[in-house]
């Protein structure tokens, strides 16, 4: 039930409650987005390990053999290591933190105070969805010290290399354990998802209607019904997957398997089927992060252009749109995969429907910024990089939604340059986006915004530089997860990418390292921001910075109007909050 | 509220700079993009979808570079400090905006694809090989291929996975009179030119792809399931043929060759290895 203002003071919780094991959203929202960053490194190291591997091969690098003894004996990458590594990154960086920060982070924060309720509808639901993903994540950061080190079949886990054990290293125990974070992964992204779309659709403040919700909220709201849609078949298969590695079944094992150098007994089943169910989840899920992205880039974005998001109307059905098809376009991953090509035809007509809407999204929100007066903040301008991304990200997927391409192009590098422009630049940018715009929120101080633009030009500029490349890498025909490259004569004449994709991911990297200076430093001594810092228009920024438990004080805000009134002149001011009432009225 | 307290003013140097970088970015993908990566093409379908990929190319490419200099153009025009335009965009020219993208994008996505993409993967998908294709079996297993050539009968020995030891890697049925005169290599394939060839594709253990990237084919080699695919060789030569599918960690070394020979001298390795 809703915590009410004057419960929430009668009893001043301990300092375990109020900050560790807190059921208030903004408390939990800031342990997922902490929790997420600190994975985000975490993800981001093993990059740099992966890079490492594949521009100096044949350099010693003794430090991280000290790190990783097993993995990288004697200072040189063993080639299972390396496989773990690309798995765990992907796992790492999917799961853990753009999920994490993203959805988790932002959407926790976010959905009460800018609907204007107290807390979520479920806070205890809450506060065990976050305490579940912390031995998630142990249990992931212990598979790379088990025998055989971390899951090695790629964060999608297709049997029979993830069923069978002895099929490679990190078939062992490390993938047990990496089905087991999955697992609870899942189990705890539901609760999350239950709580989001309750509280969307029951606490919103009076006055807040569905169409005056920020599409922030929208996108939060589609993004965890697909979520709650697609996730559990992973939950049934990835169960399955347990029981044919430690039951004896063979749901994805068929007969005359010789593995090893033995003949498993087997049979019956099929490897096509967890694709099937792995990417009946995997594809929406690729939209329960997007969507969030785009959602929090439009609510960044208009406040810094002091107009109207354009076509918000449009935009909302477009987000249903896409988050219906992201549902049933799963087999443009299965195009060679040995499914009926016939089934892939249809695949392919309908996956490509879905870049009709995302255009319409992406071309609204350049025109967001016709007849405004931009406000050029670091928020503001990652805000604008996000639609690039999107852009960049979105044309690069009409190449893989297309069957005849997809035969040149699927499982190079060209597929792992896309994804990492849609889910892991598009998401990357939104979260930067919104971590300068809300943390004055969040702590009540300011990000330096000098820092927070060498930021964006160190993020955005070698992130075109890494995965532009990475694109027509995958053109030349270079595979995705090879641990070396260097005997295939057909990418002779791309051999000098990736040197200039491994210089730009540092300097990536290095450039991350001043946002965690930034937010230590502002944290410390930073600007202190009052309610409404960037003069915007929705209800988050009519409660105090930081906002108290319960967000507002006796009286919860009353809506009134739309998110985004920028236009009117009113009063001297070029906004106008969601709270002031109609002329008249 | 404080004005103390609000971040200073953005002014329009930095709103100069931001704009030409992201048109410059634009511009930078489409040059990098303008040169040419694919290998050289190998195969008859291959043109095909080479010519989906240039279509594609092409397209986005210009679409790439038009969205980064309008949005580049954008910032430039409204960042320089003016007036906030008071009027409302109206629903004409928020539908104007709307449909005019989305169907420049359903032009360029649908129809690509139903026009030319389409057209090649049925060719080689749905209507298979011709008959009179040379067949050649390729089992996958970590981390080689092997390939299986029927003898002068034109027939396959019977397989049986019970079978299968360190001599007898596919686990041929030496009962089986079929399977006498089969010829067994390991990552090398001869094939002819111009003539159709229809690869009978296995896996042992676990999932593999079969690539060949100048001859545009991938397919998946998946345990359980035997798949057709085929292709016509345009040129003589000696091909790559590596693995696109994870299968454990020597999956970078399975590299095979395929050897695309005249027909005389196809013909004169194939009585050799007969013997």
């Amino acid at each position: 039930m809703a915590v009410t203002a004057t419960e929430t003071e009668a009893h001043p919780p301990s300092f375990l409650r109020r900050y560790v094991f807190s059921t208030d959203h903004k408390i939990i929202g800031i342990q997922y987005w902490l929790t997420g960053g600190l994975m985000g490194i975490l993800g981001a190291f093993l990059a740099g390990l992966i890079r490492l591997q594949l521009t100096w091969p044949t350099t010693q690098w003794n430090l991280l053999a000290k790190v990783f003894p097993v993995g990288m004996e004697g200072g040189f990458m063993k080639p299972e290591f390396y496989i773990s590594l690309v798995t765990m990154h992907g796992t790492i960086m999917i799961f853990f933190f753009v999920s994490l920060t993203l959805v988790s982070g932002f959407g926790n924060y976010l959905i009460p105070l800018q609907l204007g309720a107290r807390d979520m509808a479920f806070p205890f639901l809450n506060m065990l969805s976050y305490w579940i993903i912390v031995p998630a994540i142990l249990v992931a950061a212990a598979s790379f010290f088990v025998e055989g080190g971390a899951a090695g079949s790629g964060w999608t886990a297709y049997p029979p290399l993830s069923a069978i054990p002895e099929a490679a290293p990190g078939s062992g125990l490390g993938q047990t354990l990496w089905l087991i974070a999955v697992a609870l992964f899942i189990a705890s992204f539901t609760m999350g998802g239950l709580n989001y779309v309750t509280t969307i659709l029951n606490l919103r403040a009076r006055g807040m209607s569905l169409m005056r919700m920020p599409l922030t909220i929208w996108s939060f709201l589609i993004a965890a019904a697909i979520g709650l849609l697609a996730f559990p078949p992973l939950t049934a298969a990835a169960i399955m997957l347990l029981f044919d590695r430690h039951l004896g079944t063979s749901f994805y094992l068929p007969e005359g398997l010789f593995v090893a150098g033995q003949l498993l007994p087997n049979g019956g089943g099929s490897p096509l089927l967890w694709q099937h169910l792995f990417w009946f989840l995997g594809h929406p899920e690729v939209y329960v992060l997007i969507l969030p992205g785009l959602g929090v880039t439009f609510d960044v974005l208009v406040p810094f252009t002091r107009r109207p998001a354009f076509g918000y109307k449009v935009t909302v059905y477009c987000l249903l749109i896409i988050a219906f098809l992201s549902m049933v376009v799963w087999g443009h991953h299965m195009f060679v995969s040995g499914m009926n090509p016939l089934i892939g035809e249809f695949f392919s007509i309908g996956t490509l429907l879905i870049t009709i809407p995302s255009t319409v999204i992406g071309v609204n929100m350049i025109a967001t910024l016709w007849g405004g007066k931009l406000r050029l903040t670091s928020a503001g301008m990652f805000a604008l990089g996000t639609i690039c991304f999107f852009g960049v990200g979105g044309l690069g997927g009409v190449f893989l939604g297309n069957a005849a391409a997809d035969i040149q192009l699927h499982d190079t590098a060209f597929v792992v340059g896309h994804f990492h422009f849609m889910i892991g630049g598009v998401t990357l940018l939104a979260i930067f986006a919104g971590s300068y715009f809300w943390f004055p929120k969040m702590f009540g101080k300011i990000l330096s915004e000098t820092l927070g633009k060498i930021h964006f030009w160190l993020t955005v500029v070698p992130f075109y530089g890494i995965f532009v490349t990475m694109h027509f890498y995958g053109l030349a025909g270079a595979p995705r997860r090879y641990y070396s490259l260097s005997q295939y004569g057909f990418l002779d004449d791309v051999a000098w990418m990736p040197l200039v994709m491994s210089t730009f991911a540092f300097a990536m990297m290095a450039g991350q390292a001043l946002f965690v200076v930034n937010v230590i430093k502002s944290l410390w001594r930073g600007q202190v921001a009052d309610k409404n810092p960037w003069e915007a228009t929705t209800l988050e920024w009519t409660a105090p910075s930081p906002p108290p438990h319960g967000n507002w004080g006796d009286a919860l805000p009353v809506v009134y109007r739309g998110p985004y009134e920028y236009h009117a002149a009113m009063g001297g001011t070029d906004f106008v909050p969601q709270t002031a009432p109609q002329k008249g009225g | 509220m404080g004005k103390a307290n609000r971040p200073g003013p953005f002014g329009s140097t930095s709103g100069i700079i931001l704009a030409a970088v992201i048109g410059a970015l634009g511009v930078g993908v489409f040059v990098l993009g303008a040169r040419r990566y694919l290998p050289p093409v190998a195969s008859r379908h291959g043109i095909g979808i080479d010519a989906m990929l240039v279509y594609l190319l092409v397209t986005t490419g210009t679409l790439v570079v038009l969205g980064h200099l309008v949005l580049g153009y954008f910032v430039f025009r409204f960042s320089r400090g003016r007036e906030v335009s008071s009027s409302l965009p109206g629903v004409r020219a928020e539908r104007i905006w709307s449909i005019v993208p989305a169907l420049i994008m359903t032009v360029i996505a649908e129809g690509g694809v139903l026009v030319i993409g389409i057209p090649v993967f049925s060719e080689l998908y749905t209507e298979g090989p011709p008959s009179d294709a040379i067949v050649i079996e390729v089992t996958a297993e970590q981390f080689t291929w092997n390939v299986r050539y029927p003898g002068a009968d034109g027939a396959f020995g019977r397989l049986d996975p019970s079978l299968i030891s360190a001599e007898n890697p596919l686990g041929l049925d030496p009962s089986d009179p079929a399977g006498v005169d089969d010829i067994h290599e390991l990552a090398l394939m001869y094939v002819p030119v111009n003539r159709p060839v229809r690869v009978r594709l296995r896996a042992k253990d676990v999932l593999h792809s079969f690539y060949l990237p100048y001859h545009r084919i991938k397919q998946d080699a998946v345990p359980g399931m035997t798949i057709d695919l085929w292709f016509v060789p345009t040129r003589e030569g000696e091909f790559d043929l590596a693995c696109a599918e994870l299968c454990g960690f020597g999956h970078y070394q399975m590299r095979g060759f395929l050897h695309v020979v005249s027909e005389e001298e196809f013909e004169r390795w194939l009585e050799e290895r007969r013997g």
